[in-house]
């Protein structure tokens, strides 16, 4: 196990090199740059110049990358282009809402699809199961800028039951019902493809599950049917599914991109956009670097988990 | 006359399929005692384990019995409700089945697994419990059972499984075991081993076994009285000694010609039984064996045959046309008696 | 069928004459693979040093408990799988040296039929053009020729020419069987090894297949390798026998022999543990072998036998015995008189 984990962590680090090589090439060779953006109609030609030069924009490339590199190693991730701020900073102050709002997603998900999953599967060709694949479908395939919008219109404007965006109501920082009233909307939004592939996975590994001996042996020695399928199908239904989680943060990753821009949520996924926007260089570089590190470190955490729930699996 | 254990009296069992209904078993009568041992032997596809499955009442979602009665200890179990079924199952009948590799769950451990057996049927605390499955493993013949109980089932052999299964199966000391090939996956050496066990287990505790195979070895091994099956239906029943000794059906006859036994000569050609099983979607009409049978008659491909008595004490039942006098002059006798 | 085709099965013809096959110091290893680069940590002793020859028209069996490398060995044979180490000779020609255009050559002299008659033909190829290809790749005829050959063939193992033009699927496993010994056949070969030929066919469809394979050696002079479990259907059909176990063989001789006095205590508990199909032998004694036969990744030290035979001394542990050098061989410290 030991051994097969540091194996997994070499693999990772060749890996995650090429992620920052690729991050940079793509983020510098985007056509516009920071300086550009930023200057006031009156500035010089000299002006610019000199500005570039400061900001160091005028490098060879590689030249850049290696600086940027470099200071990474020392955990400096350097200046934001447009705030100035350092970009530690603003990721540190952005990161606890996304991981508020991927979490509530995440959970809100499973629990709802799990359950449904194995439902549909045990009453497999009912209408609940032509139904909730149906549905499933839809949720998989709905944009979430759609869903969003369309949640907006029906509980933010016309029935005012939700505000329709942020994280807080001005002047009312910190109330906890305050806080949950927004995430709902933008967790429902994030939660709804996950919970859609979730369905379909679980419902196929019950399937197959269902059709087993061991089943046919819990049966026989008179447990509750209740019991043979939550407790002896489940446990063994539940251990690939294991595997989508490692699946399901790349999109939960993406799906917060976009859907914190349509609620005006203050995380991640907004300061990506605005970032984009403003040519932001070093912090988008830093949120693509965090970001790959989440997905290899999901993946890793994921077969870790396999392994730790299936006895037959020893790595090595 | 002693009541018997196990009395299933014209069972027809039947699956919902896509193409409709397939009746699996459609005319199986038999009775076991305590302490006896039945056997079933057939071809592949002929109902052996659908009949054991229908006893168990596990058909599954698609499965049903759609005529007969199963009394076991007087109580009707085609008749009884889930809830009552559950304290049947693993309590009064428990079952082994063919394949040792997948018939544990691979995800928990084999304690966890012989413990809440025991709890569902022993008012025991878990740890009391727990002493009881190592006494059972151990009894079974497993080394080492304080280790193998937290073992999962992954780490044991084939045959140390099948020990497993039948611990778990005896735990509540059942008074009928029904083994749907418990052997067939196993090496010979494993198989030997394992039959003893089940025949150590049975004297001991006067349980009633119910032996499926289609190896007429292990039932020439185990078995008081064996029950023939072919396609579906019980075509003949004696008890051991007679069935092999003078087979009546021609399935019976031809199956008993076709093994090649040790004292066969090896210039000598092995009888066989021409042709295949019928399948349940064209079953033939009258006699199901008639397409296989060399004594085939007019009537046979009209007229079903009954399953009926030969001798006095109607121990020795076959269902076939050429008996009828015999079978006809018997039942007067009786009747005059 | 002529006159020179009469097989004299006596054992001292055949020993004058010159094997047909000759296997010596065969040793096949899969290596077992480990770590972060994927080393490899040692092997699996599939088969572990075999001399032995088969000389034409008998049946030598190769007997023995699951995993002990039968399989194994019959591959090696036909160089399906290339041996570790060892050489084979075929008709006095050694396999390795053979340049791969003779190989393929002598290859059609070799053929293999396997166990599973459902996974061993190819699903989308029709009947006909299964066993007209091997004909028209090695063989320099017609399209033609090749039909009529194949329906000579079909004929032969007791199917038609109209079953040409179906698919494997649409046959019942006999039936299927027939069709992979018709594709082992069809280009005369002078050696055949059956691996588990009948074991998962039905009683009734045994004693056809065994029929067939003893017709056909008389009729085109076959010589067998027949890898079997049954014991009944070994004794049947073979000359001689190999019991193997755990790679190894640990006695040769033939079938008479072996089965009336078996000389290693392997062989004599591995006869004693088939169940025989008489009740009558029931109630005979039986030395049960205790445990699992051990792991050919990690064999016991000395005789590999040691750890379950009931005679085991010290010198067992550490020395491992030699196959005597015999017609009648055993490999044991303490043969059985
Ligand atoms: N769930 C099911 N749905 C439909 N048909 C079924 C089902 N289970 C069994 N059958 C059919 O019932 C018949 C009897 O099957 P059964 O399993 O009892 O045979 P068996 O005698 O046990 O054979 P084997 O020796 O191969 O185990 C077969 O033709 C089989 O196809
Ligand atoms: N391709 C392979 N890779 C690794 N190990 C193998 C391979 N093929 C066979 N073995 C191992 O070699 C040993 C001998 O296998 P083999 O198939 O020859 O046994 P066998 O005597 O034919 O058994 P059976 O009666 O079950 O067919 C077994 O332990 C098996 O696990
Ligand atoms: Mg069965
Ligand atoms: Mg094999």
């Amino acid at each position: 196990m030991f051994q097969y984990m540091v194996r997994r962590i070499l693999i990772a680090i060749p890996v995650l090199f090429g992620v920052t090589i690729f991050s940079f090439l793509i983020v510098n060779l985007a056509p516009g740059n920071p300086v550009d953006m930023q200057v006031n109609p009156y500035a010089t030609e000299a002006d610019i110049q000199t500005k570039k030069e400061a900001l160091g924009l005028n490098d060879p490339i590689h030249i850049q990358y290696v600086h940027w590199l470099v200071n990474l190693a020392k955990g400096d991730f350097g200046y934001s282009f447009s705030t100035y701020e350092p970009v530690l900073t603003m990721i540190v102050d952005r990161i606890g809402p996304t991981l508020l709002l991927m979490g509530a997603a995440l959970v809100l998900a499973y629990v709802i699809a799990i359950p449904i999953g194995i439902l549909s599967a045990t009453k497999q060709y009912s209408w609940m199961d032509y139904f909730t694949t149906s549905f499933s479908f839809i949720g998989i395939s709905i944009p979430n800028f759609f869903l969003g919008l369309g949640l907006i219109y029906i509980f933010a404007i016309t029935f005012q039951i939700f505000p329709t965006g942020g994280m807080n109501t001005l002047g009312n920082e910190g109330g906890l019902m305050d806080t949950l009233a927004h995430l709902i909307m933008p967790a429902i939004v994030l939660a709804t493809g996950i919970a859609g592939n979730m369905v379909r996975y679980v419902r196929s590994s019950m399937l197959e599950i269902l059709g087993q001996d061991y089943l046919r042996t819990a049966r026989s020695k008179g447990l509750k049917e209740f019991f043979v399928v939550n407790k002896h199908a489940l446990k063994n239904a539940l251990i690939p599914i294991i595997t989508v989680i490692g699946v399901d943060i790349p999109m939960l990753i993406g799906g917060a991109v976009v859907t914190e821009q349509i609620f005006q949520w203050p995380g991640l996924g907004q300061l990506t956009i605005q970032s984009i926007g403003s040519r932001d260089y070093p912090t988008l570089m830093a949120i693509n670097l965090m970001a790959a590190i989440a997905v290899l470190l999901s993946n890793l955490i994921a077969d870790m988990l396999y392994s730790v729930a299936d006895p037959r699996i020893k790595y090595n | 006359m002693t009541q018997s254990l196990l009395k299933v009296e014209h069972l027809q069992t039947a699956f919902r399929t896509g193409k409709g209904e397939v009746v699996s078993v459609e005319d199986v009568s038999f009775q076991l005692n305590a302490g006896q041992t039945i056997g079933i032997v057939g071809e592949s596809g002929c109902g052996k384990s659908v009949t054991s499955l229908s006893i168990m009442r596990l058909l599954g979602q698609t499965g049903y019995i759609k005529k007969g009665t199963i009394s076991l200890n007087g109580k009707d179990l085609t008749k009884l409700t889930e809830t009552e079924l559950r304290d049947v199952r693993g309590n009064e009948a428990a079952m082994i089945f063919q394949e040792p590799m997948t018939s544990l769950n691979p995800v928990f451990t084999i304690g966890n697994q012989m413990i809440e057996m025991i709890q569902l049927h022993m008012m025991i605390s878990k740890k009391e419990a727990k002493q009881y499955a190592i006494q059972m493993l151990q009894k079974v013949g497993i080394p080492r059972a304080e280790e193998v109980i937290n073992e999962y089932p992954h780490k044991l052999s084939g045959g140390m499984r099948q020990r497993v299964m039948i611990a778990m199966a005896l735990s509540c000391k059942p008074k009928l075991l029904i083994a749907d090939e418990p052997t067939t996956a196993l090496d010979v050496t494993i198989q030997a081993q394992i039959l003893e066990l089940m025949k150590t287990l049975r004297d001991e505790s006067n349980t009633a076994i119910m032996i499926i195979s289609h190896d007429l070895g292990v039932i020439a091994e185990m078995a008081d009285t064996v029950l023939v099956m072919y396609a579906g239906e019980v075509v003949e029943e004696a008890d051991v000694f007679t069935l092999f000794d003078e087979p009546k059906h021609p399935y019976t006859l031809g199956l008993m010609k076709s093994i090649p036994h040790l004292e066969t000569e090896s210039e000598e050609r092995l009888a066989s039984i021409p042709g295949t099983v019928p399948t349940l979607q064209n079953m033939p009409s009258g006699c199901r064996f008639h397409t296989r049978c060399p004594y085939v008659m007019e009537q046979c491909l009209k007229e079903k045959p009954k399953l009926q008595g030969l001798d006095e004490k109607m121990g020795h039942q076959v269902r076939c046309w050429l008996y009828e006098e015999e079978q006809k002059s018997e039942n007067r006798e009786e009747a005059v008696l | 069928m002529n006159e020179t085709s009469v097989l004299v099965k006596d054992h001292d013809s055949f020993q004058e004459q010159q094997p047909i096959l000759r296997v010596e110091g065969l040793k096949k290893y899969f290596p077992i693979k480990k770590g972060i680069i994927s080393k490899t940590v040692g092997s699996v002793k599939a088969v572990d040093g075999l001399d032995f020859s088969v000389y034409p028209g008998e049946t030598l069996a190769l007997v023995g408990e699951s995993g002990c490398g039968k399989s194994t060995t019959g591959r090696a044979i036909v160089q399906l799988d290339k041996q570790t180490e060892g050489t084979v000779f075929f008709e006095g020609e050694n396999l390795s040296n053979l340049s791969n255009a003779a190989l393929r050559k002598t290859r059609t002299q070799m053929q293999i039929i396997f166990q599973d008659p459902f996974s061993s033909l190819n699903p989308r190829m029709r009947i006909g053009d299964l066993l007209a290809e091997p004909l028209l790749t090695h063989q320099k005829i017609s399209r033609k020729e090749a039909v009529e050959k194949v329906d000579d063939i079909l004929k032969i193992v007791g199917l038609t020419p109209s079953h040409k033009s179906r698919y494997p699927h649409e046959f019942s496993g006999g039936q299927r069987q027939r069709i992979g010994i018709a594709r082992a056949i069809i280009l005369n070969p002078k050696l055949i090894v059956c691996d588990e030929p009948v074991s998962a066919l039905d009683v009734s469809i045994q004693a056809q297949i065994l029929n067939l394979l003893k017709d056909l050696q008389k009729e085109f002079q076959l010589t067998y390798i027949f890898i079997g479990h049954g014991l009944g259907a070994v004794k049947y059909i073979s000359d001689r026998i190999a019991v193997m176990y755990l790679g190894r063989i640990v006695e040769l001789g033939t079938t008479e022999e072996i089965f009336k006095s078996p000389r290693h205590p392997y062989t004599q508990i591995l006869l004693n543990a088939y169940p025989i199909p008489n009740p009558h032998l029931r109630g005979r004694e039986r030395i049960v072998v205790k445990g699992d036969v051990p792991s050919p990744a990690n064999p016991p030290s000395g005789c590999s036998f040691h750890t379950r035979c009931p005679y085991a001394q010290e010198v067992c542990k550490q020395v491992s015995p030699v196959l005597t050098e015999e017609k009648r061989s055993v490999a044991c410290h303490f043969p059985l008189a």
